[in-house]
């Protein structure tokens, strides 16, 4: 008994329309945010997260509609990436009805805006988004949704980033995402090993035994899922149903 | 004080299901304060911002009085600052209840558990209340900190939780109900504890 290791589907918004396919069962309209996040809530979603892929700077509001529309109906957890810059950013997501805001890029290129962010909103509402590739025998950070590298390496910028005020580390493998081969559990373990913060794991799902994989042998607190759970390969429940019989506790 | 728009949405979801005539306020203005029927104070953060605010704002004395007499639920920081003193910045809190509000040790975070405690944990009923019902006895609800409250006297314990340690996670006492998990972030359970709050008498 006790704390539940979490699953959270993922959601790319752009211009207010969640992309990637979705499979769901008599769902309306395959592309809205606020159906589709009801529909995982009910589902047993512990989280949402969403990531906001729009690419012009005049649409970024948009996704502050969106996140006030799912707030007022699904009473889970929301979290939003995509775009953060500045402590406005933040300040306007939490406003909106996000409860963590996730930043990426932005912390590379001024790693101050995680401490000062967190110094205003509080460690728990900033989550750190971390992509990662694999170089050698370590792994090295990448920013600009993983086209540009950075020379840093992903467990010393994890460590870092906790010092600095994140809550919370999102940890993406870049080598995986997309694959349908699993989480890449050797990086997965490495950083939430040598942080003291709950770390999300990220890409490659591609079964419901790598969501407990994540958990086993990852060592994660939470597995992040989106591909999966769009094209209806199974639902969240099943996939916390399976997870229970491999001994992990989780909210069913 | 963090995030007052989840609670102020979850708490307009249940209201309108009870009754249309139910106003949920967001303020921390002393007269709307004395002028409610009932007053919840969340608070996300850190303690002693969410102290200052308070005291700033001019809200503190409304909300010490609302304590006293009217339903009063405290969320996460909201239960915190009802104690007599955070660890959290050596803060003093407003002293409405006996007992401290010390950090996870590091014996939590050595036996190998995260902190902030984050997630859904399962919540022990330690004695039947109003602001329970219908919610079934280990339900879970979502967690996010890392101070827990440490009351002084065992009958203000409404619930408890086990993170490394076991630790009183709802305190009630008359009017007062507070808790460390948000209910505005725990689905069902979370919006049955909100919707019980709206109709308590104590």
């Amino acid at each position: 008994m006790g704390l539940a290791k979490r699953v959270i589907p993922c959601l790319d918004v752009t211009a207010g329309r969640v992309v990637k396919g979705v499979n769901f069962i008599r769902l309306i309209d395959a592309g809205d945010p606020v159906e589709i996040a009801a529909r995982y809530d009910a589902e047993g979603a512990d989280e949402l997260t969403f990531l906001d892929i729009t690419a012009s700077s005049d649409d970024r509001d948009i996704i502050l509609h969106v996140i006030e529309a799912v707030a007022a109906k699904v009473f889970i957890p929301l979290t939003v990436g995509g775009g953060v810059r500045k402590v406005a950013d933040v300040r306007r997501l939490l406003n909106a009805g996000a409860d963590k805001v996730s930043i990426n890029t932005a912390a590379v290129q001024n790693p101050a805006l995680v401490s000062e962010a967190s110094g205003i909103v509080g460690n728990q509402c900033i989550v750190v988004a971390i992509d990662a590739k694999k170089k050698g025998d370590r792994w090295e950070v990448y920013t600009h949704g993983g086209r540009n590298a950075t020379g840093l390496d992903v467990v010393d910028w994890a460590r870092r980033m906790v010092q600095a005020g994140a809550g919370e580390i999102l940890l993406t493998s870049m080598d995986r995402d997309g694959t349908r081969d699993g989480f890449d559990l050797a990086l997965t373990r490495a950083v939430s090993e040598a942080v003291s913060v709950p770390v999300i794991a990220s890409g490659g799902v591609g079964s419901r035994e790598h969501l407990a994989d994540g958990i086993l042998e990852g060592h994660a607190d939470a597995v992040l899922a989106a591909s999966v759970f769009h094209f209806g390969d199974f639902t969240v429940r099943e996939s916390k149903q399976y997870m229970q019989s491999r001994g992990i506790e989780v909210r069913l | 004080m963090g995030n007052l728009r989840s609670v102020s949405k979850a708490l307009e979801h249940v209201a309108t299901r009870i009754s249309p005539t139910i106003e949920v306020l967001v303020t921390s203005d002393p007269k709307a304060i004395r002028a409610a029927e009932r007053v919840v104070v969340p608070g996300q953060g850190a303690m002693p911002d969410c102290m200052r605010q308070l005291t700033d704002s001019g809200a503190r004395e409304a909300v010490v009085s609302a304590a006293a007499n009217k339903p009063f639920l405290g969320i996460c920081i909201g239960l915190q600052m009802l104690f007599e003193h955070g660890e959290e910045g050596d803060t003093p809190g407003l002293g409405l209840l006996p007992g401290r509000v010390p950090k996870f040790s590091a014996e939590v975070a050595n036996s190998g558990l995260k902190i902030p405690h984050m997630g859904w944990n399962q919540v022990i009923q330690e004695r039947p209340h109003p602001l329970w019902d219908g919610i079934a006895d280990r339900s879970r609800f979502y967690f996010v900190h890392s101070y827990y409250p440490q009351p002084a006297e065992r009958a203000l314990t409404a619930g408890s939780c086990a993170y490394g340690i076991s630790f009183t996670c709802a305190v009630a006492r008359d009017n007062i109900f507070a808790v460390q998990f948000h209910p505005e972030k725990s689905q069902n359970s979370g919006l049955q504890l909100l919707s019980n709050f709206v109709q308590w008498r104590p």
